[in-house]
């Protein structure tokens, strides 16, 4: 039977029925085409009215200059858990991390810290010098900054590394009340700096620091390395293109909820007396007994730390003066208390501060003059970590801030009106999206686009690529004092975000308004705040 | 009943079922070749988030596509023109039975990826809500019945491709034999 049917075939030839049969689809692929190109328009004309009218550029931000050349003497001064962080983004790291990361990337094959580490740019520097107060920590650091069989000298002291001619540069990730001292000496011994934030732990420092900066004409970078971050020079032209219109005001966050985000970090078995020289870590603080509790904890006294305002206020208000150039406010009030982790901590784990900036305007779409003045939020608890976003709110849009970037208009907006009548855009919707993992912009966007704003600023993207915004910040500092250059965190930055600290911390302190001046650059009143009380002399 | 039917190698079909198949091949077709054509218009597409949020035994393998960037760049050219090609052979009804394979594969590495399970959610797609039944997975077997009763020799540019090859060996060459002149497609 099979075979008549193949004897039938074999004789065919191909007739006008096959041919209707055979490309019967082919109407279907013309229906296809239409409604998908029609789709694409429409799609295409939605997105590119959005854009005309935004203007927005997403620019990636300059690279910083060449790593040639002869390498550069690094001495790190603090190898606790920043220090480790901050060699580790330099190209350094410890033996025993990368033994960690390499187990963990077998359990976890989403882990790719150690392959990042592995793939990271080469910065052509040699870490010649360490000096840690606690022993077990130099060793650390002089194990990280091995490198082909040269070992790091191990300094007791950072004035001995100071005096050092092999030490071009050095790295301060101290408790806060070393930062200054340590990096004014630096400076006058000739010796570019990067150092974390809050930059200073006093006020006075803050100006004999900047006077240091200025005299010496050496690199110093205050340690915020959320400047890398390439969504910002997004941000910075959202604002200069004034999409959201007059910003009046403000939110910034940090929610925490764990002990280690509350500084209750751990206290290493082997400290004791014969291996931490506590004297050196006193420093100027006030000189009590040998104890563990403030030597690793010491984030929880004003003695070395500067708190909630110095440690993570710092970085909000730096990623905004970043977009909004704002500068120091004109007042500050600040309030808070010790409500999560009452275990005899004098800083306190809930505060909110609140900056002023009445002469401040990022732009209007309304008649001149109706607007003028800003007010900066920054709300902390360590009790609690649901996730809030950082929010610049204006008059026509609203910019929720995070490693992506979105914007939705307000239904109220006088500039986006007619779009919001014509529903061209949508308030729920974000109207503007910025994702520097991807190569372009995209405009009205869905779910995908708003799941991946909540993820986290560790990292930033270079072409769509992951990168450690810490290695940027280093290797920019490191592309300044080989090529020259302001580099983006420098001293007159750094300047305004510790002048800014330190009139939320003494706000909070004497429970009152603390007041700028901006023609004398001083703090009004000062000679009736009592300082030496609060040990910020 | 016999009045209307066609015959594709040992199978008959009566027209209605005929009708339904080929509609059946060419509404997964579209929809292929427009999931293919969506990510091919989009410069910045990448199955990169797709593949990270995978979940369950085979997560790790899709873990290790979206971890390469040069391993990532081929899934991602693979799969949009997998979708295309996919989608245009079983419109045109062209090389049917190997796409219809082809469609399947692809759609059991969607389905691995992301097995619709107790206990398990996922951030990317965002609609609908299943239990190990989902829209990949029946998609999959809406494939398989097409496999088992293909159409593309009947209507399709298979058929005249097998016309035109005639080939001697009796299982080469397609029969799609009217038993009635009746019959209009």
């Amino acid at each position: 039977m099979e075979n008549n049917h193949q004897n039938k075939e074999e004789k065919r030839t191909i007739g006008r029925r096959d041919i209707v049969m055979g490309l019967a689809a082919l109407p279907v692929l013309g229906a296809f085409w239409a409604s998908a190109s029609a789709k694409k328009k429409s799609d295409e004309s939605l997105k590119e009215s959005i854009l005309k009218e935004l203007n927005v550029e997403a620019a990636p931000p300059p690279t910083s200059g060449s790593m040639a050349g002869d390498p550069i003497g690094i001495g790190i001064i603090g190898f606790g858990i920043r220090g480790e962080q901050l060699l580790r983004a330099a190209g350094f790291a410890t033996q025993e991390w990368k033994d960690r990361m390499k187990e963990s990337a077998l359990k976890n094959p989403k882990d790719t810290r150690l392959k990042d580490f592995m793939d990271q740019e080469n910065l052509n520097i040699e870490v010649r010098g360490v000096c840690d107060v606690f022993d077990v920590r130099a060793q650390s650091a002089k194990d990280a900054g091995t490198r082909e069989g040269k070992a790091p000298t191990v300094y007791a002291h950072y004035e001995e590394m100071l005096a050092s001619p092999d030490i071009d540069a050095v790295i301060i990730a101290t408790p806060d009340h070393w930062h200054a001292p340590m990096a004014i000496a630096a400076l006058q011994a000739g010796k570019h700096v990067y150092v974390e934030k809050c930059m200073t732990h006093k006020i006075q420092e803050t100006y004999d620091l900047y006077n240091a900066v200025k005299n010496t004409g050496k690199v110093l970078q205050v340690g915020h390395q959320h400047r890398q971050t390439q969504s910002f020079l997004t941000a910075q032209d959202i604002i200069k293109k004034n999409v959201l219109g007059h910003v009046s005001l403000i939110q910034t966050n940090t929610n925490r909820n764990s002990d280690n985000g509350a500084w209750q970090y751990h206290i290493h078995e082997k400290a004791n007396p014969q291996t931490i020289d506590w004297q050196q870590f006193l420093g100027n603080a006030p000189v009590i007994p040998f104890n563990k509790e403030h030597f690793f904890r010491w984030r929880k006294w004003w003695a070395y730390g500067t708190g909630l305002t110095g440690d993570l206020l710092t970085h909000d208000y730096d990623r905004i003066n970043c977009i909004l150039q704002m500068g120091i406010p004109t007042s500050v009030m600040t309030s808070g208390g010790i409500y999560t982790h009452r275990d005899g901590r004098e800083v306190p784990d809930v505060l909110q501060v609140v900056m002023e900036y009445p002469e401040y305007t990022s732009g209007t779409s309304q008649e001149p003059g109706k607007e003028k003045g800003m007010t900066f939020v920054y709300s902390a608890t360590l009790g609690n970590q649901y996730n809030r976003q950082s929010l610049l709110m204006g008059h026509d849009a609203t910019m929720e801030l995070g490693n992506t970037l979105m914007v939705y208009a307000d239904p109220r907006s006088t500039r986006y009106k007619d779009m919001l009548e014509a529903e061209t855009i949508n308030p729920g919707t974000p109207m503007y999206a910025y994702d520097p993992r991807s190569k372009g912009v995209d405009a009205v966007t869905g779910a995908t686009a708003q799941y991946f704003a909540n993820k986290g600023l560790m990292y930033t993207y270079r072409d769509g690529k992951r990168v450690d915004s810490t290695f940027l910040h280093i290797r920019e500092w490191l592309s300044c004092i080989r090529h020259g250059g302001e580099p983006s965190c420098g001293i007159e930055e750094g300047f305004q975000e510790a002048i800014s600290a330190h009139m939320s911390t003494l706000s909070y302190r004497f429970g009152r308004r603390i007041e700028w001046d901006p023609v004398n650059r001083v703090i009004k009143d000062l000679e009736n705040i009592d300082l030496e009380a609060v040990g910020m002399v | 009943m016999e009045t209307t039917s066609v015959r594709s190698k040992n199978l008959m079909y009566s027209n209605g079922q005929l009708t339904l198949l080929v509609i059946l091949r060419m509404l997964i077709g579209w929809h292929f070749l427009y999931e293919g054509v969506v990510k091919l218009w989009n410069p910045n597409w990448s199955a990169g988030g797709y593949l990270l949020d995978s979940k369950g035994a085979f997560s790790g393998m899709f873990y290790a596509m979206a971890g390469d960037p040069g391993i990532l760049k081929v899934v991602d050219f693979l799969n949009i023109w997998g979708l295309i090609l996919i989608g245009l052979a079983l419109i045109l009804g062209l090389f049917t039975r190997l796409a219809t394979v082809g469609g399947i594969i692809l759609l059991a590495f969607y389905y691995l990826s992301h097995p619709a399970l107790i206990g398990v959610d996922y951030a990317l797609p965002t609609e609908g809500s299943y239990l190990i039944v989902n829209k990949n997975l029946i998609e999959l077997f809406a494939l398989a019945v097409l496999f088992v009763f293909p159409t593309g020799r009947i209507v399709g540019i298979d058929r005249l491709i097998a016309l035109w090859r005639k080939k001697p060996q009796p299982e080469a060459v397609q029969e799609n034999v009217k038993t009635k002149e009746t019959i209009s497609a």
